[in-house]
């Protein structure tokens, strides 16, 4: 039965949902869909084993690995940080927006950052909630988590949108072997070339949706708090 | 074997020799309980990446199974070894300044150039990039030369066995294109895409790549699943520029990820992280994001892509 085949995107999908290891995932997913479609075992195998060969290229990231841990072994972090600290008399919604553009400019120069925990927690969120308190007085319950929202969310778009700019990025590399898999002529040049668009537009609907937050910020707290 | 070729395995070979070292890390760590098995996932995975070409393919698939095996059973831990020291770091930012962002700006800018001007491919580049880099990395920071093995190391257990996952995926992309599994999904998705209408098909993508990425939590996943069933059929089979295709399909996807608990390291645990009273507050501030982003997507990829 030709649906029968879909068994590996079923396995996939379970595995990745009940977080399974990915690794076992997807080789029992491989497996079983050759098997399934009447392959020898020893040919699955065969598939997997070459494709794996041809497609090492996904795993040229590694080679850029010494050289960014020299570098936060001898204070990369520590300077990111003392770049963002140095920007005084900023909204909200600015501090979130330039700390998106840095985190977007960072991975697309591949630095692998967990940004939620080394940036966000320590630095970005304290400072967005700061330039409220500092503009309004103070803000509401309600509001310290809708900013905290932004914040975590900055970090996500930065990342996400930004990342496919960056030639050796995993993302990118994923890219060049599956297509090239299907037979399609194209390289990791080319690849990282036509993600700027898309990494560009993503910093400017992120102003425009940090802008939005500042505006209601400012009619919230309006009437309350010290002028402006 | 031509020129570029003998580049690209002496490069696997460094890669190789990396995994190796994350092995011996593992080893030299008496509190990790699993760390023969962890040494030999990456000892095996060294051997695979460098004498791979030279063995029949089956003895590589053998060797992948091995390794799902080891995964699968949870025998692979990251081991301890030097981590970062907070103070070191800060008194090195003090004394090198914003000198120390150049090694990291030339990974990426001598990949770019490397891949534009010299002859060598566009993934040799990377390999060129990371070398050269390192080079200035140590002429900046004056750093002891042992240091280029111990972080690479340090930052291969970091990442972890998953680093392998885009490699495995797109494998798992040639068993499921030799199994035929992409013509069943573009059978079924030809019922929804009317013939020839090409807006239809690319939205009919790109939301394919958004819902599996949601559901799966994860990007990549679906972008092997998608991009043989729908992407290559119906968008780079009619004309579609497969670079633009692909690029903006993972990133459609990753306007699923924005909106779903299942990426819960991006959305959930986060807000925790935060202090968050909301714990969905995260996905809420990014859904009229992801929303719009979803829209950029379809139109630009329908008027730049083909």
């Amino acid at each position: 039965m030709e649906a029968m085949k879909l068994i590996g995107i079923v396995i996939v999908i379970i595995g990745f949902i009940l977080k399974k290891d990915t690794i076992a995932t997807v080789v029992i997913a491989g497996v079983a869909t050759g098997l399934v479609s009447g392959m020898s075992f020893i040919e699955v195998l065969d598939i997997l084993g070459k494709s794996f060969i041809t497609q090492r290229v996904a795993t040229v990231f590694v080679l850029t690995l010494p050289a960014i841990g020299i570098c936060e072994r001898y204070g990369l972090k520590e300077k990111a940080v003392d770049l963002i600290r140095r920007t005084k008399n900023m909204t909200t919604g600015k501090v979130i927006t330039l700390y998106q553009v840095l985190r977007a400019l960072g991975a697309a120069f591949s630095l692998r950052l967990s940004g939620h925990p080394q940036f966000v927690r320590p630095l970005i969120s304290p400072m967005a909630h700061g330039a409220a308190v500092v503009k309004y007085g103070s803000v509401d319950e309600e509001s310290e988590d809708e900013i905290k929202g932004y914040c975590a969310a900055s970090d996500n778009f930065g990342n996400f949108y930004a990342q496919l700019c960056f030639m050796g990025a995993a993302g990118t590399m994923l890219i060049v072997s599956t297509l090239t898999e299907q037979g399609c002529e194209l390289d990791a040049l080319r690849v990282s070339l036509c993600a700027i668009p898309i990494a560009l537009i993503s910093i400017v609907v992120g102003a425009v949706h940090n802008h939005l937050l500042d505006k209601r910020l400012d009619k919230k707290h309006s009437a309350a708090g010290p002028e402006t | 074997m031509d020129f570029n070729t003998i580049m690209s395995e002496f490069f696997y070979c460094l890669i190789g020799a990396v995994f190796i070292l994350t092995g011996l890390k593992a080893l030299k760590d008496d509190t990790l309980a699993c760390r023969s098995l962890t040494a030999a996932f990456w000892f095996i995975l060294a051997a695979v990446f460098m004498a791979g070409p030279y063995l029949p393919a089956w003895i590589s698939g053998a060797a992948i199974l091995v390794l799902a095996l080891l995964t699968g059973f949870g025998k692979v831990k990251p081991s301890k070894g030097a981590g970062l020291d907070a103070d070191q770091s800060r008194k090195e930012a003090d004394r090198l300044g914003n000198k120390i962002f150049i090694p990291v700006v030339s990974l990426a800018l001598i990949a770019l150039l490397a891949a534009s001007f010299l002859p060598f491919g566009a993934s040799n580049a990377i390999g060129i990039s990371g070398v050269l880099s390192l080079a200035i990395a140590f002429f900046i920071t004056k750093a002891p030369s042992r240091s280029a093995t111990d972080e690479g190391a340090r930052l291969m257990d970091n990442v972890g066995v998953t680093g392998i996952l885009p490699q495995l995926l797109a494998a798992l992309g040639a068993v499921f294109t030799a199994a035929g599994v992409g013509d069943v999904i573009s059978g079924a998705a030809s019922a929804v895409i009317p013939e020839g209408n090409l807006f239809i098909a690319v939205l009919v993508y790109c939301a394919g790549m958004a819902l599996f990425t949601a559901v799966m939590g994860n990007g990549f996943g679906a972008f092997s699943v998608i991009t043989v069933g729908i992407g290559m059929p119906f968008l780079i089979a009619r004309g579609g520029d497969p670079a633009i295709v692909g690029v903006l399909g993972l990133t459609a996807g990753y306007c699923g990820t924005l909106l779903t608990p299942m990426a819960a390291n991006f959305n959930i645990m986060p807000a925790a992280l935060l202090e968050m009273k909301n714990k969905y507050g995260i996905i809420k501030a990014q859904l009229p994001v992801a929303v719009v982003m979803f829209a950029i997507h379809v139109a630009l990829m329908y008027f730049w892509a083909f």
